[in-house]
């Protein structure tokens, strides 16, 4: 407790100092009156380190919701907390922070500087912040071409062959690695035949590719079907080979 | 002389008397009113009754719509121009009647009048005579005013045309007013048009831009039923020709395809596949109340009313695989397989309710040398004619209000955009194009 002693030795020698100026009636004020380093060296003894702890309660909490810091610090001179500004030495304080937070405090004292952290983590509700999902969770159009093929069909009929049932089982496993994507099934018949038949047949078509995806386990939500006969053709030409690329069920993006 | 009822018996006695061994042949020939003659009728050009400059244009128009009248209605043997007598008389008083029954025009009955235009309107007077009664020649005398356009000028000569037709058929009403719907394509899209029924005044009628298919028009001639694609796919729609826009038809899940007017304009038929798989379905004109009628996996499709009694339908199944005429009571009872082989699409029921038209193609399938073409079969009988041969794929046939026409669709060398529509008489003679390419799915106008 020397340092102590001192300090009163100092003050008490200034109170009698000051005492003294004001006793002889002097008005004038002299800073020089004495000079305290005058007054011989004080006995120095190495101060100690400050020390310093900071704590919260709680620790965690949900946006808008308060945390109380309370720090203790001992020979420290000066007490500082990042983003709160000096403080005292000793305190507790009431904060409320909008995202995880790092409390860092530094007591400065004549034994040096040391610090203390407390992280106050602050619960981020999570879903309004993350996008719903929307068009760019479907993936790309090429994305989907590639590793969903189009079921091809034998002339008049509406059964799933062997190969389009291999394609459809290839969409579904597609589609459930991908549980966003919404598809529509198109219909479609080659331009043989009349109109209006071929409109149905395409409806038949389609909801054969629809019921193996059902079946697959695909959610009867995620799929739509349009027919469109003979009315959009992919290719035009009079032969086997255009007529099989038109009798097909086309799977597509349902943006 | 009844020739209506002579024209179908004479159908349905060929029908009656084929033996079955005529399935097997193509080629066979029909005659519009066997065992009669047809009236031999001279259709004089009218006389110009002013110094109009208009006149003489509209006129033109007037008796070129007249003479085509008279020839497309099948019942006259029309004299040739070139036979006609020099003169054009354009009164009673001025006509020189043994002048027209003596050879070579040799006509039983003349037609003839005045046509005139003064002040923008047109005035005109026809006549018909029979030329064998000297004494009381008159059998038709009409007077008409119009606007002085051509489109005035040529419902005037269908008028007239009609009421000649109505009075030498024995009350059949004539046809030359009636009206022709069918499907026009344009680039990447098809809307509705409407046509006189010889072709003439072709104009749009729907502006949707999207694909529009199956006109039907209602029997009163106020609405327009049709399907339309929309972003959930082909939908029923209404178009009131009367308000000129859409009016309210409810739209319904699936796929709604070739809605079919009930004669009595209070229900339409229609295929939908709302429950999953094309059926035929029966709702009222906006869409309500709708119940199915059919119940068969396969596409059902293109329903149409008897329009006689309007307590059957015939329509198009392909339960058994390719598909097939069939018909039904209204309720769905009563199914009738009509055909027994090959690709069958496209039924219309003749007004009386004896025959249906329909696209058959007897040889279907990859790589078999059959062509779809137009037939024609008696319902209580199942006997069938064809009526075209070798002119590439044929389709859509509908029948004229006097059931001895066929309006259809043909494209010689199978391409779709090389569709066009075709009249012909109901034995399948008489044939002759409408209108150019890109025109379809034609419906010819209950009146």
């Amino acid at each position: 407790m020397r340092l102590m002693q001192s300090k009163t030795r100092k003050a008490l020698v200034l109170a009698a100092t000051v005492a003294m100026i004001v006793a002889a009636g002097g008005c004038k004020k002299k800073a020089s009156g004495i000079d305290p380093n005058s007054l011989g060296p004080a006995p120095v003894a190495p101060s100690p380190a400050p020390t310093a702890s900071i704590t919260a309660d709680p620790l965690a909490i949900d946006v808008g919701q308060s945390v109380v810091l309370n720090w203790r610090t001992q020979n420290a001179t000066s007490v500082t907390i990042d983003g709160i500004g000096e403080v005292n030495t000793n305190g507790t304080q009431t904060v409320s922070p909008s995202t995880s937070t790092n409390f860092h405090l530094t007591a400065k004292g004549d034994g040096g500087t040391t610090e203390a952290d407390v992280r106050v983590t602050v619960r981020v509700p999570v879903a309004p912040t993350t996008p719903a999902p929307s068009e760019s969770d479907m993936g790309t159009d090429a994305a989907f071409h590639q590793n969903v093929q189009d079921a091809f069909f034998d002339y008049d009929s509406y059964e799933l062959r062997p190969d389009a049932a291999a394609s459809v089982a290839q969409a579904a496993s597609y589609l459930a690695a991908h549980p966003t994507v919404k598809v529509v099934i198109g219909g479609y018949c080659d331009d043989r035949g009349s109109a209006e038949y071929n409109l149905a047949l395409g409806e038949n078509r389609a909801n054969s590719a629809k019921t193996a995806l059902i079946n697959a386990g695909v959610a009867p939500t995620r799929l739509r079907v349009i027919s469109y006969g003979k009315e959009k053709q992919f290719c035009s030409e009079e032969n086997e080979s255009c007529w099989q690329q038109n009798r097909r069920a086309q799977f597509s993006l349902d943006r | 002389m009844r020739y209506a009822q002579l024209f179908c018996l004479g159908l349905f006695l060929i029908l009656l008397t084929a033996p079955s061994t005529l399935r097997a042949q193509d080629w066979f020939k029909t005659e519009t009113s066997s065992g009669v003659s047809n009236i031999r009728i001279a259709v004089a050009d009218f006389k110009p009754g002013s110094a109009d400059p208009k006149t003489a244009e509209l006129k033109r128009v007037f008796d070129s719509t007249l003479y085509g009248d008279l020839t497309n209605a099948g019942i006259f043997d029309i004299v040739a121009k070139s036979m006609l007598p020099q003169s054009s008389p354009g009164s009673p008083s001025e006509i020189n009647l043994p002048q027209w029954s003596a050879a070579p025009t040799s006509a039983a009955m003349v037609a003839f009048g005045a046509f005139s235009t003064q002040n923008g309107k047109i005035v005109c007077n026809g006549f018909l005579f029979d030329s064998k009664n000297l004494q009381y020649p008159q059998v038709l005398a009409k007077q008409y005013g119009d606007d002085s356009t051509e489109d005035a000028a040529r419902l005037i000569a269908h008028r007239f045309a009609d009421e000649i037709i109505f009075r030498l058929s024995g009350g059949s009403q004539g046809i030359a007013e009636t009206k022709i719907f069918y499907v026009k394509s344009g680039t990447g899209n098809k809307d509705i048009w409407e046509m006189d029924y010889d072709g003439a005044n072709q104009h749009a009628v729907t502006h949707l831009g999207t694909v529009s298919i199956s006109p039907r028009v209602s029997p009163d001639n106020t609405r327009l039923a049709f399907s339309s694609l929309g972003r959930e796919g082909f939908q029923i729609k209404v178009y009131s020709l009367v308000l000129g826009r859409m009016v309210n038809f409810q739209a319904a899940g699936g796929t709604n395809l070739s809605p079919a007017w009930a004669p009595d304009g209070k229900e339409l038929a229609f295929s939908s596949s709302r429950s999953g798989d094309p059926e035929i379905w029966v709702s009222d004109t906006s869409g309500g109340g709708a119940r199915r009628v059919t119940s068969f996996r396969g596409p059902d499709v293109s329903p149409v009313y008897n329009p006689r009694t309007g307590s059957q339908i015939a329509w198009i199944s392909g339960r058994t695989g390719l598909p097939q005429l069939y018909i039904m009571d209204s309720d769905g009872s009563a199914v009738q397989r009509m055909t027994d082989t090959g690709y069958a699409t496209s039924p219309s029921w003749s007004p009386n309710g004896q025959f249906l038209a329909f696209a058959w193609d007897r040889k279907y399938g990859p790589g078999a040398p059959g062509g779809q073409d137009i037939y024609v079969m008696e319902v209580a009988t199942k006997r069938w004619i064809q009526l075209t041969h070798d002119t590439g794929r044929c389709d859509f046939p509908s029948w004229s209000p006097d059931g001895r026409h066929i309006v259809y669709a043909n494209t010689a060398d199978g391409k779709a955009d090389h569709m066009k529509i075709w009249s012909m008489l109901a034995d399948g003679t008489q044939k002759r194009a409408l209108t150019g390419t890109g025109a379809d799915m034609p419906n010819w106008s209950w009146k």
